[in-house]
């Protein structure tokens, strides 16, 4: 555990083979932020395309006759687990304990797995509903954005599966903590992204659809949610 | 921990052709950026060119109509994408280490990674040229333009992948300057000591980071609607074209000071040195900077002012872009104020900074006059626009560049240029550029549109146009000059010593060209313009200051080269240029994209998987 110390080294003696820098924090961990505020304005367009397109699809299917949002709660319920595995694993990491590393990075990788596996499914009964990409203005901004995001957590869990075999071949120390720590920062923004993503394309947006087909709950809800965007 | 490394052993020397494809050095990145630059700035020129020959009088008809879409449109992005923004990367990849006390960039191979797929990118977008696929719908790409029923051929999914891949080299340009200025600047040197350069190349880079998310947005449903059939501007859907106007301008302003405030930071280290005072009004310069690049996402509609967005959001934009004004205004004070009773030394990076604020000025104040939105509806679309983004992009970027070429040859090269025919080259330069665009304000008042390939006699254009022509051709003389100067003196030229300038900045302590490690021993910075001072004191003691001795390279521990970003780069450059084959069955292009992402993940293993600097001289250490 030869690194298990150092991580709590103050700036101003870091461990041998990290680079001294200006302000103290690692270059790579730097670059990471400052890659999560580019990432945000890539969300952020592609929310922003969603929402002015929201309810402007001439022909169905609508979100009203599509989404689903019981089962999108659970695997939204899924990945927030996958962000309480992670912080458990950097932990892990910061007190140099591999082994329970490993496992919160594994339990990670198989709960954004299984987020990844909803999505295959949602995507696909989409597909089966005849909600294609070329549909209409909803499926073209939805599959976009969400396509998006799901790629950027598919990468996540090859960059963790990458930190686990890394710290399963290297019992002394390796992935560093402040490695574990940056796949952490990525990790839990790609979950934060996904809490605006569900909120406002799923809890907000899941029920829109033509008016003259909605019954009256749908049209109070569409009325609130009116109110709010 | 046994690394994986690539079956090519790992490059070490520094010498021939393959020291330079697996380079990592910041200044010979520098210098391929800037070789690259000026090669797209003369392909650029050449589309100028043979618009200025079509337009020389009325009913010519030396191009097609087509062919003089496909020249302005090639002409901007070439311009805009492939020679400023290049220009720029030359002086923060030579200069920022230098200037901030560093041995490197932070990332020196993800600097490789950006210098490639720029590169890539730039050849990819004029691969269409060989096919007869010439991007056709400006370099802003209207939709809808560009909906496939309207743009035919695959011009703009060229000018669209291709422009996606340069977005790539951008953000990670911009990524490892944000980092390397904040995370690696020498024992002392405050934020609030640095050179101005360095401050104006971290609110660009901040900028870059920014925006070019947002075009990578726009491009990517542009391609979704081309390639796969979405609907993001497909009015048969539904779908509404003035989204990509927002998007695109949106990303496009701050874009715009993307591409003037480093040609800013240049003036400001020039106009100091050459007026042997310091920057009037240091931290206010600073200041104005950050507020115009914050303020530069309040304006964007103001390139929309005809669309129709009604008059409350004209009004508001009308007034963002006047304000915008004053820290650009404030700056040209401070210049002014800077000069104001220093004693002036006219060469020629002095006259070069000296004619980029007065050009400017122009620019900045027919800017203004379209700011206002009322006057715009009557310039909207007309040569004035175009008289105005050349004084501000030539006038301004392109003599801030130009102004930075000469301040910095004796550095880069070691040798000195010719003053001489530096000056003639200012001069016909400046002669030239107000002669091709001073015209335009007024063909442009007087009625003459925007991007037509031809116009009837009768309106009185013509003289306006032959003015411009010629203009053209004085300019095209004035860089021939400066071609042969910059040759001839870095064969012949005097050897130039390490500060000639008695410059106050960093780069001049250390001798010319640079050593590949920089600095043998890191400076300690004790205020702003920090060799100033220890020139000062050395000369209060009766000395004078020699550039630092050089040390053997071998002691210095430097990051090695490696081939893997060269690899990465023409992965991801593959992928984009996979989805533009066609070979009849259409759907062979995805596959050989998927290729590409291949070859990009291999790239990235490898590269994650070879240390930064291979351990020479030092027992295996933490591996």
């Amino acid at each position: 555990m030869a690194h298990a110390d150092t991580t709590h080294a103050p700036p101003a003696h870091p461990p041998a083979h990290e680079e001294e820098t200006t302000t103290g924090i690692n270059h790579r961990k730097l670059l990471m932020w400052v890659f999560l505020g580019s990432d945000c304005l890539f969300f952020g367009s592609l929310i922003a395309t969603y929402m002015v397109y929201r309810g402007q699809s001439i022909v169905g299917p609508y979100p009203r006759d599509i989404i689903d949002v019981p089962i999108t709660t659970v695997s939204t319920f899924v990945l927030l687990m996958s962000s309480f595995a992670m912080v458990m694993g950097v932990a892990a990491a910061r007190n140099g304990n591999q082994k329970r590393l490993i496992q919160w990075l594994w339990l990670t990788i198989v709960l954004g797995s299984i987020f990844i596996g909803f999505q295959v499914y949602e995507f696909n009964l989409f597909r089966v509903e005849g909600l294609r990409y070329e549909t209409n203005l909803f499926s073209s901004t939805f599959f976009t954005l969400t396509g998006f995001h799901g790629a950027h957590v598919t990468l996540g869990i090859f960059w963790l599966i990458c930190l686990a075999i890394v710290a399963a071949r290297n019992p002394a120390g390796r992935p560093s903590h402040l490695d574990v720590d940056i796949a952490g920062l990525y990790w839990h923004f790609v979950d934060i992204v996904w809490i605006v993503i569900f909120t406002l394309l799923y809890l907000i947006g899941g029920f829109d659809g033509p008016p003259e087909a909605g019954h009256a709950a749908v049209q109070g809800w569409n009325w609130v949610t009116g109110l709010i965007s | 921990m046994v690394t994986i490394t690539g079956v090519i052993p790992r490059p070490s020397t520094y010498t021939g052709l393959w020291s330079w494809l697996t380079t990592v050095d910041h200044k010979r990145i520098g210098a391929l950026y800037g070789f690259s630059a000026f090669f797209f700035f003369v392909v650029g020129g050449i589309e100028a060119g043979i618009m200025r020959l079509q337009l020389v009088t009325s009913d010519n008809s030396l191009v097609s109509a087509d062919w003089f879409n496909a020249m302005f449109t090639m002409h901007g992005t070439t311009m805009i994408f492939m020679a400023i923004m290049p220009f720029g990367a030359t002086f923060f990849n030579f200069l920022i280490p230098l200037m901030i006390g560093a041995r490197d960039v932070a990332f020196p191979r993800l600097n490789a990674f950006s210098y490639w797929t720029f590169l890539f990118g730039a050849l990819l977008m004029h691969a269409g040229f060989l096919i007869g696929q010439v991007p056709d719908a400006g370099w802003f790409s209207y939709a809808n333009l560009t909906a496939a029923p309207f743009s035919e051929g695959k011009g703009l999914d060229f000018w669209a992948l291709s422009l996606q891949v340069l977005g790539v080299a951008s953000l990670a340009a911009g990524f490892n300057f944000v980092v390397t200025i904040i995370n690696m600047r020498a024992p002392g040197m405050s934020l609030m000591r640095m050179p101005v350069f360095v401050w104006m190349t971290l609110v660009t880079s901040i900028l870059l980071v920014l925006a070019f998310p947002i075009i990578t947005v726009a491009l990517i449903e542009l391609t979704a609607d081309r390639q796969f059939g979405a609907n993001f501007f497909n009015t048969a859907a539904g779908g509404d074209p003035i989204l990509w106007q927002h998007l695109f301008w949106l990303f496009g302003h701050p874009e715009v000071y993307i591409l003037i405030l480093p040609a800013m930071g240049v003036v400001s280290e020039i106009i100091p040195t050459f007026s042997r005072k310091p920057l009037f009004g240091y931290p206010v310069v600073i200041f104005s900077g950050i507020v115009i690049a914050i303020m530069s996402w309040a304006v964007w509609s103001h390139h929309m002012f005809t669309v129709g967005l009604g008059a409350i959001a004209n009004s508001v934009f009308t007034i963002t872009t006047m304000l915008i004004a004053v820290p650009t205004g404030v700056k040209i004070f401070n210049w002014i104020g800077t000069m104001w009773s220093g004693s002036i030394d006219l060469r020629t990076p002095m006259l070069m900074a000296i004619g980029f604020v007065a050009l400017f000025i122009v620019g900045g104040l027919s800017g203004v006059s379209h700011a206002v939105s009322p006057s715009d509806f009557q310039q909207q679309d007309t040569y004035y626009i175009v008289a105005h983004i050349h004084y501000v992009l030539f006038g301004g970027a392109i003599f801030g560049i130009f102004a930075g070429i000469y301040y910095w040859y004796p550095k880069i090269t070691g040798k000195m240029y010719n003053e001489l025919l530096g000056k003639i080259h200012f001069w016909l330069m400046f002669i030239g550029m107000n002669l091709t665009f001073f015209p335009m304000h007024y063909a442009g008042l007087n009625g003459m549109p925007r991007r037509i390939y031809t116009y009837a006699e009768g309106f009185g254009w013509e003289g306006m146009n032959l003015l411009a022509t010629i203009g053209y051709f004085i300019i095209v003389i004035s860089l021939l000059i400066f071609i042969h100067n910059f040759f001839r003196s870095i064969k012949k030229g005097e050897e130039a010593g390490h500060d000639p300038w008695d410059a106050p900045t960093l780069e001049w302590s250390i001798s010319s060209p640079p050593p590949v490690y920089n600095f043998a021993e890191v400076p300690v910075v004790r205020g702003q313009d920090a060799y100033w001072i220890t020139k000062r004191e050395a000369a209060a003691r009766g000395e004078t200051v020699p550039a630092e001795p050089h040390v053997d390279p071998d002691t210095i521990h430097m990051p090695s080269p490696s081939y893997w970003p060269l690899i990465t780069s023409f992965g991801v450059v593959w992928i984009a240029g996979g989805l533009l084959i066609d070979v009849g069955w259409d759907y062979i292009r995805f596959p050989i994209s998927f290729i590409g992402g291949i070859i990009t993940i291999i790239g990235v293993i490898g590269w994650s998987n070879e240390p930064a600097a291979e351990e020479h001289h030092e027992a295996a250490g933490h591996h």
